[in-house]
């Protein structure tokens, strides 16, 4: 990783993100550590995918700074380091799963073994041969992530991969979530189901644009005395509410 | 752009109209229909209007399907979310852009060969000039269509508006290329106008090998349809955008 070694994966200082007249994101500052899993949760409109698609240098930004691995977001160097899945899976209906694949892996310069190997560990072994339009939702998301995971990126950005899977398959990708980051790998992984907080080395609540809270979820329950995270956003939000009132009397 | 990725992006286009079994069937059988009719029609007229006409719809079958396919093409890729991806991998814009340009170009060579052999054997067609230029300028014209596909499908936002570009890039020119009416016969504007319209220098080219001209006569208009491919694809490149609002 060479110059960047000591950099954080993600650091977002004053990011402004306009669409039309809307200030969808206005001056937000967070930062991701590397080698955790982050999870981004909030409800669905909070700026989660807005936020990611910055990251992965697919948004235009009208103002702040973003860097990865302490090279500016979406610069060439990045584009073989950061994987990013989007929410609706982005792979070619009308190909089969194999040549998906395998268009990927000849930009991202792997070989047919490791085409091979990603299919294993998105448990899609054996599927190689079938047209992606006859597969299910949760199939088709998985293949959409094979082809994230194939150059092994430093940093994943994953916008909602596990929804719609069967709590089995949830389970499973979690846990090659884990693998990925002791592996060495850095994950940044949307949610609007906050029960996924608990499978997080860290917390990043957004809502309205804002990050609520960044921090662990023992952190997070403690500063809120609730029992789980939909409980703790709640408070959050409950608060921030409360200040924006006091705000407005004053 | 890396010639591999640019390679790798036409074998990925080449197999998904391989797995479209139709769309193929419609880009032979169609403009052999077509061509059938006008033997058909003109079949007792003295004049060879065959000899006329079947070289330049040779060469405007290839830029009209290509463009409405590719113009639809990139639109899905767009609202799909694989360009979005693609744009965040280490693909060049113009491994996208020339990918696409040369795998509809291997189907224009499909695409003419049939046709031209279609006119000639069974609809009787006489091509007075090279047969081999009338495939040259078919494949050019071919890559013209899909690159200004390509460049026009960014106007677009739905489905809906992509199949409009068509009428509206392509009709215009059909209309003053000279097919309907000499251009020397025009008034004096509009001959100014079909003289920067692409179509103009594909249907020139072609009516010069249906008159018996050669390399020789055409290699102007070729030209000039070379030029036209490089600013398409230019054009196509700087519209296709990493970032998006």
């Amino acid at each position: 990783m060479g110059n960047s070694e000591g950099a954080p994966a993600i650091a977002v200082r004053g990011l402004r993100i306009v669409r039309g007249a809307n200030h969808v994101i206005e001056g937000l500052d967070l930062t991701v550590p590397t080698r955790q899993v982050v999870g981004l949760l909030g409800p669905s409109g909070s700026g989660k995918t807005t936020l990611m698609r910055a990251i992965v240098g697919a948004q235009i930004v009208a103002g702040g700074t973003i860097d990865v691995f302490g090279q500016p977001a979406g610069t060439a160097p990045l584009r073989r380091r950061v994987g990013y899945t989007t929410q609706t899976p982005s792979v070619y209906p009308d190909l089969t799963v194999g040549e998906n694949l395998r268009y990927a892996a000849a930009i991202l310069r792997v070989d047919d073994e490791r085409v091979t190997e990603t299919l294993g560990e998105v448990d899609l072994a054996g599927f190689g041969k079938r047209i992606v339009r006859t597969l299910s939702g949760g199939e088709l998301s998985r293949v959409s992530l094979a082809v994230t995971l194939l150059g092994k990126p430093d940093l994943l950005v994953l916008d909602e991969p596990t929804v719609g899977l069967d709590p089995v398959l949830r389970r499973d990708l979690w846990d090659l979530f884990h693998r990925l980051r002791d592996g060495g790998a850095s994950l940044l992984v949307s949610s609007h189901v906050m029960d996924e907080a608990v499978r997080c080395d860290r917390l990043l609540l957004m809502r309205g644009g804002a990050i609520l809270a960044d921090g662990t979820l023992p952190e997070l329950l403690e500063r809120t005395g609730a029992v789980d995270a939909e409980g703790a956003f709640l408070h959050l939000v409950d608060e921030a509410v409360a200040a924006e009132k006091g705000g407005a009397a004053a | 752009m890396t010639p591999d990725l640019t390679l790798a992006t036409m074998r990925r286009v080449l197999s998904q109209l391989r797995h479209d079994r139709r769309t193929i069937a419609l880009l032979i059988v169609v403009p052999m229909v077509l061509l059938g009719l006008i033997a058909w029609m003109f079949h007792s007229s003295p004049a060879p209007v065959i000899d006329q006409f079947g070289p330049v719809l040779v060469g405007f079958f290839p830029l009209l399907v290509m463009f409405i396919v590719t113009s639809v093409a990139t639109l899905r890729e767009r609202t799909g979310g694989t360009l979005e991806r693609l744009m965040t991998m280490p693909l060049g814009k113009g491994d996208f852009v020339v990918g696409y340009a040369l795998a509809f170009a291997v189907m224009a060579l499909v695409q003419s060969v049939v046709v031209v052999l279609w006119a000639i054997w069974v609809c009787g067609m006489n091509v007075a000039g090279p047969v081999w230029l009338l495939f040259v300028v078919a494949i050019l014209s071919a890559v013209l269509g899909c690159t200004l596909g390509l460049a026009a499908s960014a106007l677009a936002r739905t489905e809906f508006q992509a199949v409009q570009l068509m009428p509206a890039f392509l009709l215009p020119q059909l209309l003053l290329c000279g097919l309907i009416m000499p251009r020397d016969q025009m008034p004096e504007v509009l001959q100014w106008i079909s003289r920067v319209l692409p179509l103009t220098y594909a249907v020139e080219a072609m009516q010069k090998i249906a008159a018996g001209g050669g390399w020789e006569e055409t290699r102007g208009a070729i030209g000039v349809l070379v030029l036209f491919i490089v600013g398409a694809v230019a054009l196509a490149t700087t519209t296709l955008r990493r970032r998006t609002e």
